[in-house]
């Protein structure tokens, strides 16, 4: 089977598509217009080669946890070490990439919703590196769990926006940066966040966020002569996991996992793993995904210790490569998470985001049950500075 | 012949123009929505949009915002709303209603069911909010085996080529968003919906209704003019709030009276 998606109107088999109100239509045509435009052009390309690699720090090594996997006694861990990006995580990537973009859309006005605050850091960062001014929408709570990021974004020169409204979360903060971009949407650019919403975001976020799973295709013969046996990364939208997993599909020795937050537990109801819970099909945010929702349709608070994961929806191509049986799909308790996180720190040195943690032990989990010889390969998405106090808390610690 | 289509043509041969008040269902009580369409009809209403809450109203304000807000906690779901349509029919058999709000809710009902409930309770119309005509094909092919017209917003943004092919899909009559925003924001703008009028009627022969920031008399008279049809959202649903159930319905009434008289003369 060749594996070619989106189709051209941005459907990933029955996923994806553009579901947007009519103010924005046109809006997120140009965008496919444009995107489809400069995507292959060789001045374009260079750009942001140079930028990924003298202001981003590319390529990101990749790192063989060898104390962590001796301690656990099966596969090896090895990690793609994304949080030594400028800013500290994968968003970048995709920032710089949707920046560039934007200046040759002769947009002067950037707009991004924010969870964790990594992908408001990393439009905050761009938009100062090119002199535009930037708007970040953050949920009201996640304001209060990620305060480093928010102070960040400040310094920056971000005006940072709190989100009242629903959950005051990831999707409240999405929806208030679509009613900014209805009301403003000829001055603005919206840099989304993950591999998820209308066409051609799915899409072009997959696209920017790919040199990761290129860059250890290469990186994984160099240091051990093959390509690993599994990948592994964590999925809230799933932009990381995506840039990692999509270079990988063609090679159908190469297992994929993606670990979704499990929060309390799926049987709790109180997670946000809407793939391993087989949430049903819905509509949200311009795209059609698995979503967790009620029966009457209405969409439902979720759970999870990361703010980068609290999301009821999941990009459409994780749904597509779930369907196809491509990728496989798991969940990751917050106390689990936690303990990796733990482990991550006093075993490597390294301390972890809240959503890495969860991918990172998945593979914790998994490794001692399988042989010496297998390689398992991590994406680490992000640092942990942003937790300190989220976890401080949890240890009962006032910081 | 369509409720709708008898509602406009009558209205065309009296030379008035269409009220379309929009209010959110089981907003302040799920029993104070019959009552309230009731009322709505009685202060002059031509037509009736009612509003399917949703919890993600991404192209809502914060008017209408709370307005789902509060219906969702009374427990209003789609099922819910249609049975008040029926109910709403048992005493009114003439003025249209159309539903209006985000997809995600009849995609968990599924089309058909909810295309067969709209024909059997007397839903006229459907406004999808979230779903443009490109990702439609499903849902028209329901609503129109079960006679109920899909209506379609259009934008400043619209370009000719998406005037088109909405006037093609469209039964009715179609709404034009006067501003770029969502409800309840901003002020609009005579000038430039008087601009893009003959844009739109060259290509589309059904009556056109204007909403988005008509927040008093003197607009909605305004703006009449311009069009088919005047839609008054979150100045009605902003009444509802600022009422409680025993003097709701005489507020919104006295609201739309108003208005009415104002469109009339
Ligand atoms: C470090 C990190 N990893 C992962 C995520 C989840 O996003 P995605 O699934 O798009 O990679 C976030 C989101 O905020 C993040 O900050």
């Amino acid at each position: 089977m060749t594996y070619n998606f989106p189709d051209i109107s941005g459907h990933f088999g029955q996923f994806g598509g553009s579901y947007m109100a009519e103010t924005l239509v046109p809006a997120v045509e140009e965008l496919t217009a444009q995107y489809l435009r400069f995507k292959d052009d060789a001045e374009f390309k260079a750009e942001l080669a140079y930028e990924l690699k003298h202001y981003v720090g590319r390529p990101s090594p990749i790192y063989h946890a060898k104390r962590l996997s001796e301690h656990l006694g099966g596969a090896q861990i090895y990690l793609k070490r994304e949080d030594l990006n400028h800013t500290g995580a994968h968003k970048i990537n995709s920032a710089m990439g949707q920046a560039l973009l934007a200046k040759r859309m002769g947009k002067k006005r950037v707009i991004a919703e924010t969870g964790a605050g990594m992908h408001g850091v990393a439009t905050a960062t761009v938009a100062a590196r090119f002199g535009m001014e930037c708007i970040v929408y953050m949920g009201a709570e996640d304001i209060v769990r990620q305060a480093p990021n928010v102070f960040r974004m400040k310094l920056l020169g971000a005006t940072v926006v709190p989100v009242e409204s629903g959950s005051k979360t990831l999707k409240d903060a999405c929806n208030e940066a679509i009613r900014d971009w209805v009301t403003n949407v000829e001055s603005t650019f919206y840099i989304f966040g993950t591999a998820a919403g209308p066409h051609p975001y799915p899409m072009m976020v997959r696209d920017f966020q790919c040199v990761i799973g290129n860059e250890a295709k290469v990186q994984m013969p160099e240091m051990i002569g093959r390509q690993p046996d599994a990948v592994i990364a964590c999925v809230g939208g799933g932009s990381n996991a995506i840039g990692l997993f999509n270079p990988y599909i063609e090679i159908p020795e190469v297992q994929i996992i993606g670990v979704e937050a499990g929060g309390y537990g799926i049987a709790s109801g109180k997670h946000a793993a809407p793939l391993t819970a087989n949430a049903k099909v819905g509509v949200l945010h311009g795209n059609r995904v698995n979503l967790m929702q009620d029966e009457n349709g209405q969409i439902i608070e979720t759970h999870s210790i990361s703010a980068g994961l609290d999301y009821p929806g999941v990009g459409p191509e994780h749904c597509l490569l779930k369907e196809i049986g491509r990728a496989q799909y798991v969940a990751i308790n917050d106390d689990e998470a936690i303990a990796a996180f733990d482990a991550l720190c006093r075993f490597e040195g390294i301390i972890p985001a809240l959503e890495s943690s969860h991918a990172l032990a998945h593979a914790i989990k998994i490794a001692p049950t399988l042989a010496k010889e297998k390689v398992l390969l991590v994406n680490l998405s992000g640092r942990g500075d942003k937790d300190m106090n989220t976890v401080a808390k949890l240890k009962g610690i006032t910081l | 012949m369509s409720r709708l289509q008898i509602t406009f043509d009558a209205l065309k041969q009296q030379q008035r123009k269409a009220l379309i008040p929009f209010i959110t269902a089981g907003d302040p009580a799920q029993k104070m929505t019959v009552p309230l369409m009731h009322g709505l009809v009685t202060a002059g209403a031509d037509v009736i949009e009612l509003g399917v809450p949703f919890s993600d109203p991404m192209a809502d304000g914060p008017v209408i915002q709370r307005a789902s807000e509060r219906a969702l906690k009374q427990g209003m779901t789609l099922r819910g709303v249609l049975n008040m349509v029926a109910e709403f029919r048992q005493q009114n058999t003439r003025t249209p209603v159309v539903l209006m709000g985000y997809g995600n809710p009849i995609e968990a009902m599924g089309w058909s069911e909810f295309a067969q409930r709209c024909e059997e309770v007397g839903v006229d119309g459907v406004l999808t909010v979230d779903f443009p005509p490109e990702e439609s094909h499903d849902a028209f092919e329901h609503l129109q085996r079960h006679h109920i017209a899909p209506i379609f917003l259009l934008a400043p943004t619209t370009n000719e080529a998406r005037i088109k092919q909405v006037a093609k899909l469209a039964r009715g009559y179609v709404y034009y968003v006067s501003l770029k925003g969502v409800t309840g924001s901003g002020s609009i703008d005579l000038s430039a919906i008087e601009e893009k009028m003959p844009q739109l009627r060259k290509h589309i022969q059904l009556p056109i209704g204007v909403g988005f920031g008509i927040r008093d008399a003197a607009t909605a008279k305004a703006v009449a003019k311009l069009c088919d049809g005047v839609v008054v959202g979150s100045r009605i649903v902003q009444e509802v709030e600022t009422s409680n159930e025993q003097n709701v319905v005489a507020n919104v009434s006295k609201l739309v009276s108003e208005l009415r008289q104002a469109i009339d003369n």
